[in-house]
């Protein structure tokens, strides 16, 4: 399960969430700007503290006021995949990948490698790599980590549309490759639809709607098709 | 004219190659610490730590000198029980010359490293430590890195610094030749002598070898570190 109970106050902006879900698939958190997507990310990923409330994810308390109970970031075991990537500037693919890679990776290193295409740019530099390239191995790096779940922050919106669906394809592959659960973090419903399960609408702080998605768009298939499947 | 170097200036050479090394390895440390902290953290006195720490770069070397002397010397605050307890003189010797280098030189060291401090990307860190990064990794492997450059300027530029400090050497070490005579003070010695012009001239192109080769080195190194930032 995943369950959230949380406060926050950020000036006049009020946050209050509460849910709990099965945790399982990948999870759409979409809502337009300022609805608290940020708020909820940064506190998930540890970097700002609830005023009150707990988060829990299957079974596992991250953050607990009452109890006081907030686990650091670096033990909450979450992936993390940011807008811009985020990958160090001064270290190749290769060092990229197996930085928070723990013994006997190598397995998922070759998996990763291949799923990810990344093979051709494993010695490279960031600063020689294009966006798509960029966020497919921010997202080996943290799939590297063998994180309980990826939290991922917008990761394609600052693609252009082409490598935007083509990075949205491979999360798909490596979700049915690793199992590894998703919070996907989007702005954007069409991003949403081809990924998640459940989608979690936020609105003004809140939740505003939950809804499942049974049938996420099927890798590959025409548009058409898609488009029925998303609106069936 | 020989290419061989006199004695004086054998001398004077070494002496400002060891006390400006030491000068850069010394202020090194507390810069690093002064850099980051300024450039991460607001506290309380923030901008008068930042400011007292600039001092020396805005004080006439001389007067810094005389400071230096009021607190070293043998009835100083520090020097007058460092001398009674331990029998350790600082001033007046070549470890004088060392902490008057160091000390002018400090602030273009911390300057640099604290402007790379706040243009470094803290979310990589952030990035780091949800990869399961200890802060000391962190610190090791993505901090640092990313302030290397940074870490280098200010070592160059507070080396070429120390090579030319005059003023608050003499001030706090004089000018005697074998201890505490650095190039610019056998450069002045020799300017008070009618008719050393050629002396003068070799100083001179020394100094300008010494400070050339330091901006060439680490503009070689600069390169080996260098990444170019993501676009």
């Amino acid at each position: 399960m995943i369950e959230i109970d949380i406060a926050k106050r950020q000036g006049d902006f009020h946050l209050n969430i509460q849910a709990a879900l099965p945790f399982q698939g990948t999870f759409g958190l979409i809502g337009p700007s300022g609805s608290g997507k940020s708020s909820l990310f940064s506190m998930l990923a540890g970097h700002s503290a609830p005023d009150a409330g707990h988060i829990r994810i299957a079974g596992r308390t991250l953050f607990d006021a009452h109890r006081r109970i907030d686990v650091p970031p670096a033990r909450r075991g979450i992936g993390l995949v940011f807008q811009d990537g985020l990958l160090f500037p001064h270290m190749t693919v290769r060092r990229n990948l197996t930085y928070g890679a723990g013994p006997g990776a190598q397995t998922l290193f070759d998996e990763l490698v291949d799923t990810l295409r990344l093979a051709p740019l494993l010695n490279r530099r960031p600063a020689r790599l294009s966006g798509g390239e960029r966020q497919r191995v921010a997202i080996g790096r943290a799939l590297m980590a063998q994180p309980q779940f990826l939290l991922l922050d917008e990761p394609v919106s600052a693609l252009d549309p082409g490598l935007r669906a083509d990075v949205l394809t491979l999360l798909q592959a490596l979700h049915r490759r690793t199992g590894t659960p998703m919070i996907y973090i989007s702005h954007a419903p069409e991003e949403i639809r081809q990924l998640a399960n459940t989608v979690v609408t936020l609105k003004d702080g809140a939740i505003a709607d939950i809804s499942r998605n049974p049938h996420p768009y099927p890798l590959g298939a025409p548009a058409p098709a898609r488009d029925m499947l998303a609106t069936g | 004219m020989t290419w061989t170097l006199t004695e004086m200036e054998l001398q004077a050479l070494m002496l400002s190659l060891r006390a400006s090394v030491l000068a850069v390895l010394v202020s090194l440390p507390p810069a690093l610490f002064f850099g980051w902290l300024l450039a991460r953290r607001r506290f309380p006195g923030h901008d008068l730590l930042n400011a007292a720490l600039h001092l020396p770069l805005v004080l006439p070397p001389v007067v810094t000198g005389y400071l230096l002397l009021l607190l070293l010397g043998r009835n100083g605050w520090i020097g007058g029980p460092l001398e009674r307890l331990f029998d350790l003189r600082i001033a007046f010797s070549t470890t004088a010359v060392v902490i008057a280098c160091a000390v002018v030189s400090f602030p273009l060291m911390l300057r640099a490293i604290r402007q790379s401090a706040e243009a470094a990307d803290t979310r990589l860190e952030t990035a780091a430590r949800s990869l399961g990064a200890s802060e000391l990794r962190i610190l090791l492997t993505v901090t640092l890195p990313l302030l290397s450059p940074g870490i280098l300027t200010g070592m160059t530029l507070a080396f070429a610094r120390a090579v030319g400090e005059f003023g608050a050497t003499i001030t706090l070490a004089a000018n005697i030749p074998g201890l505490t005579q650095t190039l610019p003070l056998a450069l002045f010695s020799v300017t008070q002598v009618p008719g050393a012009d050629a002396a003068a001239a070799r100083l001179c192109v020394l100094s300008l070898l010494l400070a050339g080769g330091a901006l060439v080195t680490a503009e070689v190194i600069a390169r080996r570190l260098n990444w170019e930032p993501q676009t």
